[in-house]
């Protein structure tokens, strides 16, 4: 007889609960994150999910993604995440804040987008307290567009757009941030942490968790700076990236702590409700006012059409819209007119909302049209199912495909690009099918339309030329569409 | 088995399709205990790989490794005593 013993493990560190368990992103990448092999990144994020593991607050924590290579931050932790523009992560934490008090709000950003284009965000959220905690990734360079100077980039040390290195002369100096919002009163707690080597990853963590601890005391502005490698763009294996952060970049930007008021911070109090919409005019003290008198002119056009114009680029897509609204402003109307069109000059699509209304426009977009003009199948295809009901398509083609017939939508389909190459010139399809339009839309006076043609159109000949497929168009559409009318 | 071998304290589970093979883990390691296999991954990586003894999970690996779960480190809580006859 003979004991024997049997090791017993358990788990002592392993993957946080606030990562999700499978990353949607992208099928084949379901596993892992889209971090390089190396990425400071992903250790950051590892500290994060740990702290918020370890504060329990998973369940309130919202996540601020920046613009960079973290901005998909949200596929990886289960946490609340909203995504924000360029640099203004702050001020979206700002309003996440304080439309709720509760939550943990953590922006989360790089150098490029906090340091550069987000500078005002960052100082002025700083500078007015925000009870957020920023985390702030500096690997001196812009990574995910491909190494260009960052405001960080350390002097000499060469990019994409400082290939020579920066010099002080041409790009200035790299700025510190720490240093700069440790001068200000409100922040509570500024540090700046490295992930050079183990040491330096040790009190990282520490600090990661210190900054959002404090947010859940309530105490006010925390913000880590996090000195962190970059092996693709910086061209070095992980293991160098991490040891240059500890050797080079920490002698530009000192590890420490700039700013600590946690002992003696207050906790705030959170901001009050704002008033409710219903309240504003008393509060403003215009509840009393008769309503302003509109100062265009006077008006007996009663119209409110949405019209949504589309085509291939170069078929005058724009300028029909451009002078349908510009009429309409002649008959002063009330009127909107947004472009819509890829970067090509022809032949790609393109697109023009216009609304044209006697009373003031609430949105310049229209996403149920009364008329659809399409000047090609494509855009019939992409915007037929979007026309009101009772509204109107005018189609240019021959004949209008089968499958995109609703009963409860009338078609006028023309080969008007054909009928404008009869008048004398293909292009002027575009004025032919305004003409059709303005039958539909008759309460805009011709003189309106004759004024807004001369000025938008610059040639004598195509005015002439467009005049004549208006009318053209006028006609055909009454002869076709008599009935309906 | 014997009786008289002395269990590590620690040990370490490599995920390796989760793995990137950076090394972050392996220069970390203060005793030395992982290194990098010679086999590649389904993605080309070649992962880190534990060298099966002398882990003392103290959890540095984890902590460096920018993968959420590339590396779980075990601990030693109990031992059983078992009685064979």
């Amino acid at each position: 007889m003979s004991s024997v013993s049997f090791p017993e493990y358990e788990v002592a560190f392993g993957r946080p609960d606030s990562y999700y368990e499978k990353y949607e992103r992208k099928n084949e990448l379901s596993h892992a994150t889209h971090y390089c092999p190396g990425c400071g990144h992903g250790t950051a994020h590892k500290m994060l999910a740990e702290a918020i593991d370890g504060l329990a607050i998973k369940d309130r924590t919202v996540l601020i993604s920046p613009v960079g290579c973290s901005v998909f931050a949200y596929y990886y932790f289960d946490v609340g995440n909203v995504q924000a523009a360029h640099g203004r992560a702050p001020a979206v934490a700002t309003a996440m804040k304080r439309s709720h008090p509760g939550s943990i709000v953590i922006s989360y950003q790089g150098d490029g987008d906090l340091a550069a284009i987000g500078m005002a965000e960052i100082i002025h959220a700083a500078n007015r307290g925000e009870s957020i905690t920023v985390i702030f990734i500096n690997n001196g360079i812009y990574s995910m567009t491909g190494g260009q100077v960052a405001p960080t980039t350390l002097i000499g040390m060469k990019s994409m757009t400082t290939p020579h290195g920066r010099s002080v002369e041409n790009e200035g100096y790299p700025l510190h941030i720490c240093e700069l919002l440790a001068t200000l009163e409100a922040p509570v707690y500024i540090e700046r942490v490295g992930l050079g080597d183990n040491k330096q990853i040790a009190q990282a963590t520490k600090a990661v968790r210190k900054a959002i601890d404090n947010q859940v005391k309530g105490l006010g502005f925390s913000i880590v700076e996090i000195l962190s490698p970059c092996p693709t763009i910086w061209k070095m294996n992980a293991v160098d990236s991490q040891h240059w952060v500890r050797d080079v970049m920490e002698k530009t930007f000192p590890l420490g702590v700039f700013c600590d008021k946690t002992k003696e911070a207050q906790p705030h109090a959170p901001h009050p409700a704002a008033p409710a919409l219903t309240e504003l005019p008393k509060i403003l003290g215009i509840e009393d006012e008769p309503e302003l008198e509109h100062a265009t002119k006077p008006r007996k056009i009663d119209i409110d059409l949405h019209v949504r114009v589309a085509g291939f680029g170069g078929q005058g897509v724009l300028l029909l819209g451009e002078i349908l609204a510009q009429a309409g402003l002649d008959a002063g109307l009330h009127v909107s007119w947004l472009p819509s069109y890829g970067p090509e000059m022809r032949s790609g699509t393109s697109n023009c909302h216009v609304r044209v209304s006697s009373e003031s426009i609430d949105s310049p977009l229209v996403t149920l049209p009364d008329v659809l003009v399409a000047m090609n199948e494509p855009s019939l295809r992409k915007f037929d199912d979007s026309v009101r009901p009772g509204g109107w398509v005018l189609y240019n083609g021959d004949e209008f495909p089968a499958d995109c017939y609703r009963p409860d939508v009338k078609v006028l389909a023309l080969p008007f690009t054909k009928v404008a190459h009869e008048i004398g010139d293909a292009r002027a399809a575009n004025m032919v099918m305004l003409g059709a339009l303005l039958e539909i839309a008759e309460d805009l006076p011709q003189d309106a339309i004759d004024q807004a043609l001369r000025q938008l159109v610059k040639t004598p000949k195509w005015v002439e030329l467009d005049t004549r497929a208006l009318l053209r168009g006028r006609e055909l559409f009454r002869e076709k569409c008599a009935v309906e009318v | 088995m014997t009786t008289e071998q002395k269990n590590d304290r620690g040990k370490l589970v490599v995920n390796d399709s989760e793995c990137k093979g950076c090394g972050l883990c392996v220069e970390a390691c203060p005793v030395k205990c992982i290194g990098i296999s010679d086999q590649l991954n389904h993605f080309g990586y070649k992962t880190a790989q534990y060298e099966g003894a002398r882990c003392t999970g103290c959890g540095i690996c984890f902590m460096v490794c920018p993968e959420p779960g590339a590396l779980t480190v075990w601990r030693l809580v109990t031992h059983h005593e078992v009685v064979v006859a």
